[in-house]
């Protein structure tokens, strides 16, 4: 015991100091904000604002629920045709940026465009079409495309689940409606609640996406403020309500994982035994699957392509542009090397909440998932304002140069950044796994001496694998379309495909911006096929046990 | 379970490899820096343009691409020790906060006072406009009557009921309907420039939040004006000349048409600043061509014709840009929006 006892308070240590690091820029803006000078302007109509902020999450958290626990459920309990293909295939519209999501979602969908077109084409003009660009058009939009956060976490959750409570339910004579209700719900909470709070921050700092759709969140208000007025003190001051914001949604996912803890019993499960769907059942399941994906991500890839082929023909030269190669290292490197980073953070500071650790280790913990729902260009600034700090303080030591300029002319910044911001997708995925190993796992082993370091490899690393691997899947995709942090912070000649997509995008280049967002799309398969052959693995696993 | 260890060990390799191949200009060491560096909130055939020079002077560039908002704290945060000498921005109300920030230095050009006509530039010369585009009335011809828009007052004109239900327009989130509207309030003040926004609100104006979707919808027929940036309209002729819009220069026999400029100003502690002010004088005459022309701009320089596809559209009288109204005006503007309804 005494091996384990001194090695507690290094952990507990090292979780407040990621939180401290992770919190710095964010505390950083929020200082700032408080202590320039000069009246906060405070956009017009901000009331509304808040309304329609509440509307949008509360929209998506419904449609993201339904959707992504729903798909979650359909393909993690049951058999049908192409199910192992569609079982990742649904991850997918995770990978489309938001920047150019809203612009291909109207042009495909709006009055002027392809679809309502063709259905004046068949049924007359006077068909009625529902008002695209409104509250309802991005509820729709949001919740087909960042479903995959709840979908993920919950198949996960599904797969982890030993089979031994539900079949027990299922002996003891409760309906499978009821065991599903009684057994499976609750177990998979803590999984579900982790990814719909973040769906709700990638809801609450969307900028792009609800631009499109004339909605006006409190986020539209900041870049108003910001931009209109260039004032960048009061729009960071206004960024402080949205991390309000983004309080009351973790306070919320607390709540939503409840004070019940619900632990699997000796070694990871083994998932739930899938029933075979019959007749129409069966291909009405691949058809709902189908359909979503065709939505979310079917039809803009097809209208991507269409445009980049309409661009090849134009001027086939630009197909072969060694740039590309370029671009794409960048892209991958940087997000690989963020995701490295997040995934080692959130597995220390798990491991050292799990060894033990007092109320303020807890808190540190929390408060290092908040980047995550403060808008990228806000994380960006304040990781400026925090070299600026250092780089004074340096100087002030008599260091020639200080920092130099190491934030903006190395990737540094970009990865510190990146940190910050996806430490939260990585962490709600590593804890909802942790939460699921049974405390008794690590007291044995710490009771039979084992030093915290041989935990975490020996029984720790083991069981929460899937959620690493979630982990990594969610921060390479969002770290492969980050655009503000890069487009901030980036150095010279260090050019990302978001960045990249985002050059002609701005400029409204749809057709030559095609290719490269088709890149950033096949770029994200690379994590999910990833996960996909450990899905196989783990099912090949299952078959021989 | 050495699985992760193994996985964990691959990923290092990879990088580490990675950084060999990318010869580790991904750490911002090895390669030799250009002899201008430009920070620039344009893009659009930069790279063509800076080539011209680098033939004709051997001065090198590079430019690095970002948003004026996020480019301008850059600046400010690397202070001395930023690598820029150029600041490069689509906006004159950025040029204006720019140079009000005491980030640009002051030029004494006689080149660029001759190029570049007084109201598109800066009295101390810490910025010049080098491109210029109109955000003008476009309409629908089988919808629409030229006659029936008002020559005087064209952005205001658009207030007549009898374009209720016909009008669409770009949201009040994008800078250029939050400088069009600024320049109502410098012309008349800020009562007229609402009374404007909210007829247009009380004509059910269809906002869009993308100029390209604009032209789509009045060459569909769903609306049957909206306004734009001249140079849209040109590209969408160039890539279809069926489309079924016209351009109207707005306000001709009263204040003239709104415009904006693309401009740039010499970084206060850029170590190259004659090269870079070579390179201004450069883009505003004998580059100038090689800077408007792809991109269907009209030159800054009344010397210079504009390109063929936009020269056909004929000349018109454009407002005086105030670029203080720009910078000073904006945030009114987008209260005037916002009260009003406009979304």
């Amino acid at each position: 015991m005494s091996s384990a006892a001194t090695g507690r308070p290094v952990w507990s240590a090292a979780v407040v100091v990621i939180a401290v690091l992770v919190a710095t820029p964010v505390a950083a803006v929020v200082v700032d904000g408080v202590f320039t000078t000069g009246a906060t302007q405070l956009p017009v109509g901000l009331g509304a604002m808040v309304l329609t902020t509440l509307g949008l999450m509360l929209g998506v958290a419904v449609g993201t629920t339904l959707v992504g626990g729903g798909l979650a459920w359909l393909v993690t309990a049951h058999r049908f045709p192409l199910r192992d293909v569609l079982a990742w295939l649904l991850v997918l519209p995770l990978a489309m940026p938001a920047y150019i999501l809203g612009f291909v979602f109207l042009s495909t969908f709006d009055s002027a465009g392809p679809v309502q077109g063709a259905l004046r084409g068949v049924l007359g003009d006077g068909v009625w079409t529902p008002e695209v660009r409104s509250l309802p058009g991005a509820v729709v939009v949001m919740s087909l495309t960042l479903y995959p956060y709840v979908y993920l976490l919950a198949r996960n959750a599904l797969v982890e689940q030993s089979p031994g409570t539900y079949d027990a339910a299922r002996t003891l004579g409760a309906s499978r409606r009821r065991a599903f209700w009684k057994v499976l719900v609750p177990l998979a909470r803590p999984s579900l609640a982790a990814g719909l709070a973040l769906v709700m921050m990638e809801t609450l700092t969307d900028f792009a996406t609800v631009q499109y759709f004339n909605v006006r969140t409190v986020s539209v208000g900041v870049y108003l403020v910001w931009r209109g007025s260039f004032d960048p003190g009061s729009a960071t001051r206004l960024s402080v309500l949205v991390l309000v914001f983004a309080v009351a949604v973790l306070a919320a996912e607390r709540l939503l994982r409840g004070r019940a803890r619900f632990h699997q019993q000796g070694a990871r499960g083994r998932g739930l035994r899938p029933v075979t769907l019959t007749g129409w059942r069966s291909w009405g399941a691949s058809a709902l699957c189908l359909a979503v994906l065709g939505a979310g991500f079917v039809v803009p890839v097809l209208r991507l392509l269409a445009w980049a082929l309409e661009d090849a023909a134009a001027d086939p030269s630009g197909l072969v542009d060694p740039r590309f190669v370029d671009y794409l290292v960048n892209s991958l490197l940087v997000a690989a090397i963020a995701a490295a980073a997040c995934i080692a953070l959130s597995l220390a500071m798990g491991h050292g909440l799990r060894l033990g650790s007092g109320r303020l280790a807890r808190s540190a913990a929390q408060l290092s998932t908040f980047g995550y729902a403060v808008p990228g260009a806000v994380v960006g600034i304040g990781v400026l304002l925090t070299f600026d700090v250092l780089d004074d303080a340096l100087r002030g030591l008599g260091v020639p140069g200080g920092t130099g300029l190491l934030v903006t002319g190395s990737v540094l910044g970009i990865l510190y950044a990146y940190v910050v911001r996806f430490l939260a997708p990585a962490y709600q995925a590593v804890d909802a796994s942790f939460a699921k190993v049974s405390p008794t796992m690590t007291l044995s082993a710490m009771t039979l001496g084992a030093s915290p370091r041989r935990i975490l490899t020996r029984v720790h690393l083991p069981l929460v694998r899937p959620g690493v691997m979630v982990a990594l899947v969610l921060v390479m995709i969002d770290a492969v379309k980050e655009l503000p942090i890069v487009l901030l912070l980036r150095p010279f000649g260090f050019t990302t495909v978001s960045v990249w997509v985002f050059e002609l995008a701005s400029e409204n280049f749809w057709e030559q911006a095609a290719l490269p967002a088709l890149v950033i799309v096949a770029a994200a398969i690379v994590p999910v096929a990833f996960l996909f052959r450990q899905v196989r693995l783990l099912d090949a696993l299952h078959r021989v046990g | 379970m050495r699985r992760p260890v193994r996985t964990a060990a691959l990923l290092c390799v990879a990088v580490t490899l990675a950084l060999v191949v990318s010869g580790c200009g991904f750490l911002g060491i090895g390669d030799e820096p250009a002899d201008l560096q430009v920070y620039s909130a344009r893009h659009y055939d930069l790279e063509e343009a800076f080539a011209d020079f680098t033939d004709e002077t051997g001065i090198t560039v590079e430019f690095l691409y970002g948003e004026d908002a996020g480019l301008l704290e850059r600046l400010k945060s690397e202070g001395e020790q930023t690598p820029a000498d150029l600041f490069m921005t689509v906006d004159a109300g950025y040029l204006w906060n720019a140079a009000r920030q005491d980030e640009l230095a002051a030029v004494d050009s006689p080149v660029l006072d001759e190029a570049v006509p007084a109201d598109l530039r800066d009295p101390q010369g810490r910025w010049y406009g080098l491109a210029l585009r109109a955000r003008t009335v476009v309409y629908n011809p089988d919808a629409v009557d030229p006659a029936e828009f008002d020559p005087q007052d064209t952005y205001a004109g658009l207030t007549d009921p009898k374009w209720q239900g016909r009008l669409c327009m770009r949201d009040e989130t994008a800078s250029y309907t939050q400088s069009l509207v600024a320049s109502l309030i410098d012309l008349r003040g800020r009562e007229y420039a609402s009374r404007v926004v909210q007829g247009w609100v009380d004509n059910g104006v269809e906002v869009m939040s993308n100029d390209i979707l604009l032209l789509e919808a009045v060459d569909a027929g769903e609306c049957d004006v909206a306004i734009t940036n001249h140079y849209y309209l040109a590209r969408e002729l160039e890539a279809d000349p069926d489309l079924n819009v016209e351009p109207y220069w707005a306000s001709q026999e009263g204040a003239g048409t709104h415009v904006n400029i693309s401009g740039a100003g010499i970084v206060k502690s850029s170590d190259s600043p004659k090269q870079a002010r070579r390179l201004m004088e450069w883009l505003a005459a004998d580059g100038q061509s090689d800077f408007v022309d792809a991109n269907h701009e009209y030159p800054v320089n009344p010397d210079v014709e504009p390109e063929p596809l936009i020269a056909e559209w004929g000349e018109f009288d454009r407002m005086p840009v105030n670029a203080e109204a720009y910078g000073d005006l904006n945030a009114q503007a987008v209260d005037v929006l916002a009260e009003a309804g406009y979304r």
